[in-house]
């Protein structure tokens, strides 16, 4: 019997393990080292910080670097406070069939993909668009207003993007919450700022950590949307790895500033997880 | 706040439009799309001029190509296809053996290994497509420099592209299963057990049944999420570029009613895809 | 022998680490009989059972099924079935398929699987049933296609792990009058486990009372109320009432106990009084069942103690009035047939009792 048990643990563990080593963590590694190479000649290589230097001495590169960070805990946080409301209402006041209806009025947006959504969005907002026309017809302007290329269009864009990977573990965790909670909040004398704050936030705390993760995640690493709908000067910090890589070729630069984003959102999930107390195993798992 | 405290009119009125505003906001971009993709005209733009199916249908003889004769666009949905299967296939199929392998079994470092199984959730897309590009094609580019070997499989191209997706969709299709097999009750299995079937019958009577709409739910996710994948797919893709990047590219030179055609097809394909599930889903817990 | 044993045990012992869950148990059951395993959870008998159904081995000792060592037997082969405590209906199957999964598994033919089903579920009340899924029956209904899940393999030994503590107490009184008269019907051998000392009472044969792995005594319902063995099973089986105290003296099967408020009460010895270990002065506790308890004036022959009426529990049949007397709190039933009338709270009162009916035990340290 134990022998057997053993066998189905190998058995189970080598594509676990297979998959973990070669398509991510060895990976990171090469990427780290590749980080450190300086290339002296076509055919010798050097270890050094050439890359990481150029990082902090070229201002266009930090800049946007803490831009891109800046922007996305921005988008994150706003993205939670549009959902919360709508995921209250779908977990404790929508009933019945309302409530399995309201929800899949959520997942709807994203059977499309992000590339169809920034493309909705562009024709939306651009200076031909239908927001354009709209208030032309509306005789609020004079001629065709520009609304896309600049920065608030590009969060409008990623909170977009973000909305259902806020509201499900929002109404996930909200829906577990007990009545009787809220209720004894009230009863205990707390008004409305007070449950919110003492009862219902600290139970909605995993979903909150957890959804604030996936979307500062997906906005951080996020590609079309700033690129499409951004402006000449709203440079995003992936725009400038894909210049490394695709049209610059070099990989040792790309690797470097791959290195830092990783370290970046690394650290930020960190302090988001220490900060609110919670673990990754909780909020993910 | 909760249906059983009482709340002013006002308050219910704000919240409702609240609501109303909100499933426009969610609804707009992907009604307005699909509209213009009837619109008669070479731009998606108003005003409008009348419905037509030519950006679906038309052969090109009218200076018009419908996505449904656009080659270049059906070869990319072709690649897109393969992918996804691809990835589908493997990113399940690793999700099956981890979720027992997490769930019903004990070792030691498996807090650690699970740490490790979560990981590619917190690593932006494009870096998992950057390391996997710099990690084999690079190991590529060596084979060839010091032995002239060339790993052709390794370079940007479909296989990567496939390694690059099941990197993230595999944890994505772990949790979809563990959460399943979490709620499995171990002693169906010894009732199995006890009225005579051998272990791998029980796990096939009782445990698979119970597992399938799991994992028919993980592959569609991960079927939906290859297919719309572009962050880690495009530092892969080589000359066989998959859909999304064909669109990006197009976009780029501008933007056509034929974009909206096909943002459309996958749309309603997704649509199907995802409601043959549920319907599946729900016929079974039933 | 005169009758056959269909479960045998010898010396089972199993460890968790430190712990030894099953320590030296033997046990003998006869084919047919109804015998409950009744102690407090943790007690080793879920264990106990979980080593006959086959789900975990005995670091020594042995199980003979009808004369045939089973210790090396895995649990799908062996002539033994199990209700477990969650029932463990597959749900992803109707009631047919439920029952016919262990017929499948030893490839009877669909026409005799279909009758077989058929045959089954009526004698367990829920003909034409085979279609609807375990989660459209109720709580008695499921109960039912497990134990029918189990009996239409016919099995040597049907094991019970507390089946009915899901259901609620009106329902779970039904299915003990049920079980015991399904048990019947079939003659299959039940070993049935539960903490719950009124299924064990209402529905065995022979009851092992069992606690920290070792059976305490092995008796009919009645001998295990009327006779227990140990302070224990006098204090787990029943309600009962007791009295801590010293032994004055012995006289035959009777002995006087000092109690500590100076009272002397007396009772019966436990187990035969001539090997009775017990000397003066030692510890000793005496038990008195409830309804053993009089008020009122005293009959000849009893013994008597002065006691406070704190307050009447009223419960029908089972009213009781709560005392307290010599330090200790007791209770004594109230017959509800108008014979004797509540007494005052705070008042004080004199309880009277047959010596013939208290047992007086070595007082265990604990």
């Amino acid at each position: 019997m134990r022998s057997t048990s053993r066998l189905s643990l190998w058995l189970l563990l080598t594509p676990f393990a297979l998959w973990i080593l070669l398509l991510v963590l060895l990976p990171h590694v090469q990427m780290l080292r590749v980080s450190f190479q300086v290339r002296e000649s076509w055919d010798t290589l050097a270890f050094g910080v050439d890359q990481y230097r150029n990082f902090f001495t070229e201002s266009y590169y930090w800049r946007t670097f803490l831009r891109t960070g800046v922007m996305s805990l921005f988008t994150t946080l706003i993205t939670l406070l549009i959902a919360f409301p709508v995921a209250w209402y779908i977990a404790r006041l929508a009933r019945g069939r309302a409530k399995g209806w309201l929800f899949l009025a959520c997942l709807v947006p994203f059977w499309a993909s992000e590339l169809v959504r920034t493309y909705g969005w562009m024709i939306l907002l651009r200076e031909s668009g239908l927001f354009s026309a709209g208030l032309q017809a509306l005789g609020w302007v004079d001629g065709p207003v520009e609304m896309l290329y600049n920065d608030a269009a590009v969060i409008i864009g990623l909170v977009y993007n973000g909305l259902l990977f806020m509201v499900v573990p929002l109404v996930t965790t909200l829906e577990g919450m007990d009545d009787n909670l809220v209720e004894a909040g009230y009863d205990l004398g707390g008004g409305h700022a007070t449950v919110m704050r003492e009862i219902v936030v600290p139970w909605a705390m995993p979903g909150i950590v957890s959804g604030c993760i996936v979307v500062f995640m997906l906005t951080l690493g996020s590609y079309l949307t700033p690129i499409l709908m951004g402006g000449k000067d709203s440079a995003w910090f992936t725009g400038q790895i894909f210049t490394q890589f695709i049209t610059r070729f070099n990989w040792e630069q790309g690797a470097a500033l791959g290195v830092l984003l990783l370290v970046l959102s690394s650290l930020i999930v960190w302090l988001g997880l220490k900060l609110t107390g919670q673990s990754l195993r909780k909020v993910m798992g | 706040m909760i249906r059983s405290v009482p709340r002013s009119r006002w308050f219910n009125g704000l919240y409702l439009a609240y609501l109303v505003a909100f499933f426009l906001y969610l609804a707009l971009p992907l009604l307005v799309t699909a509209a213009f993709a009837f619109n008669d005209a070479p731009f998606p733009s108003l005003p409008w001029k009348g419905a037509t199916l030519d950006w679906f249908i038309a052969d090109g003889s009218d200076e018009r190509t419908g996505f449904f004769h656009d080659d270049s666009l059906l070869a990319a949905l072709w690649v897109s296809a393969k992918i996804a299967f691809w990835v589908t296939l493997i990113s399940v199929a690793l999700g099956c053996g981890n979720a027992v392998l997490f769930e019903r079994l004990d070792f030691r470092g498996k807090e650690i290994l699970y740490l490790l199984l979560l990981l590619p959730l917190v690593i932006p897309g494009v870096i998992l497509g950057v390391s996997i590009l710099v990690f084999y094609s690079g190991m590529a580019n060596e084979a060839s420099r010091a032995w002239a070997v060339e790993l052709d499989l390794f370079r940007p191209g479909t296989p990567l592209v496939v390694m690059g997706q099941v990197s993230f969709i595999t944890t994505l299709s772990t949790l979809v299963i563990a959460a399943r097999l979490r709620k499995f009750d171990p002693q169906l299995e010894e009732a199995a057990l006890n009225l005579g079937a051998t272990p791998v019958i029980a796990w096939f009577t009782v445990t698979l049944p119970w597992l399938l709409p799991a994992i028919l739910g993980a592959a569609a996710m991960a079927f939906l999420m290859s297919f719309e994948n572009f962050n880690t797919t495009v530092m892969l893709t080589g000359s066989d570029t998959p859909l999304t990047v064909a669109l990006f590219n197009r976009l780029r030179e501008g933007s056509t009613p034929v974009l909206n055609a096909a943002a459309l097809v996958l749309m309603v394909a997704s649509a199907l895809l995802a409601a043959l599930v549920m319907r599946r889903g729900s016929g079974n817990s039933a | 022998m005169a009758v056959d044993i269909d479960l045998h045990c010898q010396n089972l012992v199993r460890r968790f680490g430190s712990h030894t869950a099953v320590n030296r148990v033997s046990l003998e059951i006869p084919a047919g009989s109804f015998f409950s395993i009744l102690g407090p959870s943790g007690c080793g008998k879920t264990t106990l059972l979980r080593l006959l159904a086959g789900f975990d081995r005995p670091d020594s000792g042995d199980i003979m099924i009808r004369g045939r060592r089973m210790n090396d037997v895995p649990p799908n082969h062996r002539p033994v079935n199990m209700v477990f405590q969650h029932l463990a209906l597959f749900p992803t199957m109707s009631v047919g398929d439920n029952i016919a999964y262990g017929l499948k598994r030893r490839k009877v033919a669909a026409a005799e699987r279909r009758r077989r089903i058929a045959e089954v579920l009526e004698q367990v009340g829920l003909a034409g049933m085979e279609t609807r899924f375990p989660q459209q029956l109720s709580g008695g209904q499921r109960q039912r296609v497990a134990l029918a899940r189990c009996l239409v393999l016919k099995p040597t030994l049907l094991l019970l792990d507390e089946p009915l503590g899901a259901l609620d107490l009106k329902l779970r009184d039904q299915m003990k009058v049920e079980l015991k008269n399904l048990q019947k019907a079939f003659g299959t051998t039940f070993v049935y486990i539960t903490h719950d000392q009124s299924e064990a009472l209402v529905m065995s044969d022979r009851v092992a009372v069992m606690r920290d792995g070792c059976f305490d005594q092995v008796a009919s319902p009645e001998a295990l109320y009327r006779e227990p063995a140990t302070p224990f099973v006098a204090s787990f089986v029943g309600d009962n009432n007791r009295f801590g105290g010293t032994l004055l003296a012995k006289e035959g099967e009777l002995a006087q106990v000092a109690l500590a408020n100076g009272h002397t009460v007396s009772g019966r010895l436990a187990g035969s009084s001539q090997h009775s270990p017990l000397t003066t002065g030692d510890r000793v506790d005496l038990f008195i069942r409830p309804e053993s308890l009089m008020l009122g004036t005293p009959a000849k022959g009893h013994c008597t103690l002065t006691a406070q009426v704190r307050t009447t529990l009223f419960d029908g049949a089972n009213s009781r009035v709560e005392v307290e007397a010599a330090g200790e709190r007791g209770y004594v039933r109230l017959p509800q047939d108008g014979s004797v009338s509540a007494p005052q709270e705070g008042s004080s009162v004199t309880l009277a009792w047959d010596p013939q009916l208290a047992r007086v035990f070595a007082s265990e340290a604990s």
